[in-house]
């Protein structure tokens, strides 16, 4: 059964075209992930999935509900994860998590027993009864997980679980999802703006950019559909000429694209590409600086679908 | 029932909340008590020009300024709704089953129950001064009572505003229009037959004057408990009227989500 299912999703916010018809299903115990830069339209599918807004077009299931017909079923059924911590800082972790296990059904010495378990198993155990406050950015956020977990639910949401995190943190949280996606019985769907992290993380992916899903599937497949090799070839700055046009013009050169000062290429075998695209950059008059070459990378997937570099969307957003 | 649990827990987090900020507990303790030995000897003897029902100034204004703590208290109420719209608390709890209602009730019911603390200790405090409530225990019943109700409508009204304005320096600029006007509009520090006629109409529609009138009925001697009844229910009504409101602009912030 699929927990998640979505077709056509529109959202328009006065002018802004949030969403442009987005279509996706996850399987019942996949991690699946939303990929793009910052404003692609990410946080609104989650919104809309958790039922905190309404779609103005299109259809979206969770756990089997309708967001729109069944919305307390949903929220019954998952758990969200903001990207905007949303605990209460006056209150201790654990009085967070009675508060929100109680507004869940939970009571008791049942609710009891729960909040241990999860104290302990996201690691703030030692820390349950101190305001959160004085939290730490990592152990605010594994107290975020743990709120979204109080009831056992069927699809959990994060929304860029490890934003604004330090490396050190982040790589716990990393390891904190890989363990909860070990559980056959939940589902996660995970957005992120890191390519590594979806790389990491996620079973399967889909590339979002402005307000539509350009590719979808495993990171593997879709890094397999960009056969052969990328090398990048940095410029010399204030060069005239056309590179794209001349490294084109080579038979094993399958693609290329400029941004700013950077030549990017997709060819079969990067070691015997690279004298013929240096010879013939040189021979069009075109100073290079640097090359490289690499495996295709979730950038190299990205770029190849949108047309435009991860990096540099992430500035524009 | 769902709705009445939720607001329970609510309130049980906000008042947990206020005890761990000793200053907000102090301040709200001590400034009522300013109000009344300040107000108390600064218009001490202008009792003498007649129709403040009683010789004892600080009698007089002991109910009052119990209304005037509570009023103050509802119109700032909104700040504890921006804090947790700040911070995602709401948008969290949003996402949960939680009663939706719950979410701005409790804010109204916790300002309540606040003032009716504060009604208590003040009056204590106006014992200590001399002042003699004239119904006995009933009397301080009403008075905590009014305390409760005038608090309602006002912080309604504040958590209608912060939702639709969601930031804190338009909310107190808004606090600020509406207190001050509000309480020399009322007869909490003078007798209104001292007052110009026109404040005399004005103060007829001033919720916060319906608070202050019930509440002194009860402390002065001849109270008329058929005028105590009719401006508790005004406050009620209004209430129920305010609270519609406020529950309004939480169905539009939840649009624009």
């Amino acid at each position: 059964m699929d927990m998640i299912a979505v077709d056509g999703l529109e959202k328009h916010y006065d002018e802004v075209t949030a969403l442009a018809g987005v279509s996706f299903a996850v399987h019942e115990g996949e991690v699946f992930g939303l990929l793009g830069p910052n404003g692609a339209g990410k946080s609104t599918t989650v919104r809309i999935l958790c039922t905190l807004t309404t779609p103005d077009a299109g259809i979206a299931t969770v756990a089997g509900h309708d967001v729109l017909r069944l919305p307390a079923d949903v929220r019954r059924s998952i758990g969200y994860v903001p990207q905007e911590s949303g605990v209460d800082t006056y209150g201790t972790g654990r009085e967070n998590l009675t508060l929100q296990g109680r507004v869940q059904g939970l009571g008791g010495a049942r609710l009891r027993r729960r909040v241990d378990e999860l104290l302990e198993q996201v690691g703030i155990a030692d820390a349950a009864d101190r305001v959160v406050k004085g939290y730490s950015g990592g152990m605010k956020r594994r107290l975020d997980i743990a709120l979204g977990l109080v009831h056992s639910p069927q699809v959990l949401f994060l929304d860029e679980p490890t934003t604004g995190l330090d490396p050190e943190a982040r790589a716990a949280m990393w390891e904190e999802v890989g363990a909860l996606a070990t559980r056959e019985t939940l589902t996660i769907l995970l957005t992120t703006h890191y390519l590594e992290e979806a790389d990491q993380l996620a079973d399967r992916l889909a590339i979002v950019s402005q307000g539509k899903i350009v590719v979808e599937g495993t990171p593997e497949d879709l890094k397999r559909t960009l056969s052969g090799e990328a090398v990048s070839v940095e410029l010399v700055a204030g060069t005239d000429g056309d590179p794209v046009t001349v490294v084109l013009g080579l038979s094993d050169v399958h693609e290329a694209q400029l941004e700013g000062r950077h030549l990017r290429t997709r060819v079969e075998s990067g070691a015997r590409a690279i004298p013929g695209i240096l010879s013939a950059l040189e021979g069009a008059g075109i100073g290079v600086e640097a090359v490289t070459t690499h495996r295709p990378s979730l950038d190299d997937v990205y770029l190849h679908y949108t047309g435009r570099e991860f990096a540099a969307d992430e500035e524009a957003a | 029932m769902k709705a009445v649990r939720h607001t329970w827990y609510m309130i049980l987090r906000q008042g947990r909340n206020l005890m761990r900020e000793p200053i907000w507990i102090a301040l709200l303790l001590i400034q009522p008590i300013i109000w009344l030995v300040l107000y108390g000897q600064l218009f001490k003897r202008v009792v003498h020009l007649g129709g403040f029902g009683t010789a004892s100034y600080v009698t007089f204004l002991a109910p009052a300024i119990v209304i005037m703590n509570a009023f103050f208290g509802g119109t700032w109420s909104g700040m504890g709704m921006i804090f947790d719209l700040e911070r995602k608390v709401v948008e969290r709890f949003l996402a949960t089953p939680a009663s939706r209602l719950s979410l701005v009730l409790s804010q109204i019911v916790r300002a309540a129950l606040t003032s009716g603390v504060q009604a208590l200790v003040i009056l204590v405090i106006a014992l200590a001064l001399g002042v003699h409530v004239h119904e006995g225990a009933l009397g301080w019943l009403v008075v905590l009572v009014a305390a409760m109700v005038v608090t309602m409508p006002f912080a309604a009204l504040s958590q209608g505003i912060a939702l639709l304005t969601r930031r804190e320096a338009t909310m107190i600029a808004v606090a600020n229009f509406i207190g001050l006007p509000l309480l020399f509009l009322s007869s909490t520090l003078l007798a209104t037959s001292q007052m110009p006629h026109w404040m005399q109409v004005a103060t007829r529609f001033n919720p916060l004057n319906w608070g202050v009138i019930a509440a002194r009925e009860a402390v002065l001697p001849g109270t008329d408990w058929a005028s105590i009844g009719v401006h508790m229910l005004y406050l009620l009504a209004l209430t129920v009227v305010m609270t519609a409101f406020a529950t309004w602009t939480f169905r539009a912030y939840q649009r624009t989500l």
